[in-house]
């Protein structure tokens, strides 16, 4: 064809492209570019681990170099999904160990992975560069030595939020004395000690590390020993931020920030007293991300540290901080993008700390950037939340807590339909949101009229009946998770907008009025859905078919059922009903 | 309708240190420790949510007590775990075939430690002297003297610090026999307060 590129010219273009969206259109375009492209596909992202076969990935994108997988629904963080539900990273490991031998980079968030995982990674591929696992579990810190000891070329191992068994702090010393490369170290979820003198080691011979995070057990006299070491860090996890209030201690602490002029993060703060903070002042005007979210540190001392950070970007904090310190922090950091405020007492019944709507009304109407936020508070009113979305019509993500289920707003006794809904109409760049407190079938007749580019949205204990769910469904255009608990939606809507949900990742419904026939039915109907009813009083066909279940979990997969299914969860599709006679 | 939230209490969601506890008991007894816990979860397990489930939804009164509903508010585990103040710190006595391990954030007291000492080796008793804490084997009046390593990897006598900064400070426990507590031990003759 006298009007095409040679090959290689495509390949270079396309080697241009960066983004799956883009990848995957090119691949449309015609046989020879679905060709090229995947031959020169580096990255992969499989946001459902059981939607697609590992086989099927590497079979289509054989030069893969970095693939990132994630595993259990989003509500198995608040341990709805039951231990031993699934999501194995074991056999994508040994089918790439056997067909990638190039592969640098694996990232997963909530899969299982074990220690004989870790050793196959460590001893399959030799340029292994980049290891993170996100709330993963499985392993042990032998699978973590493995690692060390046999990936010459690690350059991040990064261990964020997952539970490692610890069984000896020694595996950090499992890295060779002429390993030099590390760049990035997250060990902030480990239990116990790790070998000091072993960090100290490894951080005095990594010239390039760009971001250490401790864990809890690093005590705070010791911190200045690291960042002596590593006067380079850009981020920087503390462990305790305690100790015996010495001067020594301080000024050694205060000088060891000083040297430290690119740091950008910071995060740790365990268990922090507040006489320790003024060491870090230094550093503060530099610093763009702030997690105090483990610090319970009281508003006036944290108001004086976040005061400083005037280039703040983001911050995550306990309710401490109070409104009041919100209010401060509306003043002072004006860049502002993106705030998460956590409960310090969740199940208390009354509240501990002044911390209420307004806080949040302040930082919307102070930080012009605010996009995303991530807010627990006992109380709100449509008022502040129309108020915050006529201020933020900005924003992206959006998830209020409000701590007690089905808590009206607290002027009006009111649902908070229309508050959320301002939030949905102004907002129209809204990609995810939570809702909480009182809401009626109102509100989600809001956002599926007005909420086109949502793509994520979490319901708890709300709605009245099934048109609520019907609005969500006919009306999000853009939706691809949906997860619901504890609503009172059932078959109809689920079963008039069946197709919707081949457009979808995923939805996860539990603790609602979906029975099993329903379920049954959307399975013999939707062969390209996986539909999945985890339920662990035993089989379903045991109890009526109008009977509920407890919980139901739809996905789109181009790989058929899975071959992994613990007792308590049953698939639904065309041979259900052989297979229960 | 929402048939989860019926009859589990949801420790699970608090993997936390009163669920970790194991109970083997030297010989002589076996007790569960004492908890002294002072968290108000676990408290109520009032599950009022769950029936109001399948009622109307009521507009103007809430839950009188705070319930307990699997996995809200919405707080990860990891999150959960990580606010808890755990410090676990072995405990050894003198002469016995093991240590126990303690998890000093959930009592609020000197008194409190070693009266969940004195349930965890159960042929301890604790004898209160004034300023003093001395804990006394009743079986064959042997005397201990509670003790600790700080963080200095200095070997202290349990008392002399606000609790707080004992707890802070605490590496490790060792219930010394008196014989050996040279120097360290009370001067004023004990008044035994035994507890069966």
């Amino acid at each position: 064809m006298a009007y095409s590129f040679p090959e290689e010219v495509l390949e270079h273009v396309f080697s241009f492209l960066t983004s799956d969206k883009d990848r995957n259109a090119v691949s449309l375009v015609c046989k020879s570019w679905y060709e090229i492209e995947r031959w020169c596909r580096r990255r992969i992202f499989v946001g459902n681990c059981y939607a697609v076969s590992p086989e099927i990935v590497i079979r289509r994108f054989p030069e893969v170099r970095a693939v990132e997988i994630k595993g259990k629904p989003h509500f198995a963080d608040f341990n709805l999904v039951p231990e031993g539900w699934g999501a194995y990273v074991y056999p994508w490991i040994a089918a790439m160990s056997a067909a990638c031998p190039l592969l640098e980079e694996i990232k997963l968030k909530r899969m299982v992975v074990t220690d004989e995982s870790l050793e196959l990674i460590s001893k399959s591929f030799k340029n292994f560069k980049v290891l993170v696992l996100s709330s993963c579990e499985g392993f042990t810190t032998d699978g973590l030595a493995s690692i060390a000891a046999n990936c010459r070329n690690l350059r991040e191992l990064d261990l964020r939020e997952s539970e490692v068994e610890d069984l000896s702090g020694h595996w950090l010393s499992h890295f060779p004395d002429n390993y030099t490369s590390l760049v990035s170290l997250n060990i902030s979820c480990l239990g116990s000690e790790v070998s000091f003198s072993a960090l100290e080691r490894l951080v005095a011979r990594s010239p390039n590390l760009r971001t250490l995070r401790l864990n809890r057990a690093v005590p705070l006299e010791k911190l200045p020993n690291l960042l002596r070491r590593a006067p380079q860090l850009v981020e920087l996890g503390t462990g305790a931020y305690s100790a015996e209030i010495r001067s020594d201690t301080y000024s050694n602490l205060a000088e060891a920030f000083s040297a430290c002029k690119q740091l950008k993060g910071l995060s740790g703060f365990w268990d922090a007293i507040p006489s320790y903070l003024p060491a870090m002042l230094h550093v503060c005007s530099g610093i763009t991300s702030l997690n105090l979210s483990y610090a319970t540190i009281q508003s006036p001392d944290l108001v004086q540290l976040v005061t400083q950070c005037r280039n703040l970007q983001r911050l995550w904090v306990l309710d401490y901080i109070e409104d009041r310190g919100l209010e401060a922090l509306a003043a002072s950091c004006k860049d502002l993008q993106e705030l998460r405020v956590f409960p310090s007492d969740p199940f208390g019944a009354e509240p501990n700390v002044s911390l209420t709507e307004q806080g949040l009304v302040s930082v919307s109407e102070g930080c012009p950037k605010l996009q995303s936020v991530l807010y627990f508070c006992r109380q709100m009113s449509n008022a502040a939340l129309v108020a915050i979305a006529r201020n933020r019509p900005n924003l992206i993500r959006f998830r209020l807590c409000i701590l007690e289920p089905r808590v009206p707003d607290y002027l009006t006794l009111e649902p908070l339909d229309t508050g959320f809904g301002a939030i949905v109409e102004n907002c129209k760049e809204l990609r995810r949101l939570s809702l909480s407190g009182l809401l009626t079938d109102r509100v989600f007749k809001y956002i599926g009229t007005h909420a086109k580019k949502l793509e994520m949205l979490s319901i708890a204990f709300a709605g009245d009946s099934d048109l609520g769910l019907h609005h969500v469904l006919s009306g999000c255009e853009s939706l691809r998770k949906l997860e619901i608990r504890d609503c009172p939606f059932g078959d109809k809507a689920l079963l008039a907008n069946a197709a919707k949900l081949e457009t979808m990742r995923s939805l996860w419904m539990s603790s609602c009025s979906v029975s099993y026939g329903a379920c049954k039915l959307l399975g013999q109907k939707l062969p390209r859905l996986n539909v999945e009813v985890i339920d662990e009083r035993g089989p379903p066909d045991s109890r009526p078919e109008s009977c509920p279940v407890e919980r139901l979990y739809v996905y789109r997969t181009v790989s058929g059922r899975r071959v992994d299914m613990p007792g308590f969860v049953w698939t639904m599709d065309e041979d259900a009903s052989l297979r229960f006679s | 309708m929402s048939p989860e939230k019926g009859n589990d209490l949801p420790e699970s969601e608090y993997s936390g240190c009163l669920k970790t506890e194991l109970t083997l008991g030297l010989p002589g007894g076996l007790e569960t420790p004492k908890s002294g816990s002072k968290r108000g979860f676990s408290e109520t397990v009032d599950l009022r949510l769950g029936s109001s489930c399948e009622d109307e939804v009521s507009v103007s009164t809430p839950p009188p007590s705070k319930a307990q509903v699997v996995g809200w508010p919405p707080v990860r585990s990891y999150r959960k775990n990580m606010m808890k103040n755990c410090k676990y710190v072995k405990v050894a006595v003198d002469g016995a075939p093991y240590l126990r391990k303690v998890d000093l954030e959930i009592y609020t007291s000197y008194q409190e430690l070693l009266a969940a000492l004195e349930e965890m080796f159960t042929c301890l008793t604790i004898c209160n002297v004034v300023n003093e804490r001395k804990i006394m084997d009743t079986s064959n009046g042997t005397e201990y003297v509670p003790t600790y390593e700080d963080r200095d990897g200095d070997w202290m006598l349990v008392g002399d610090v606000p609790w707080k900064m004992f707890v802070e400070s605490c590496k490790r426990m060792r219930l010394m026999k008196s014989s050996e507590a040279v120097g360290l031990g009370p001067k004023a003759s004990s008044k035994g307060l035994s507890i069966s």
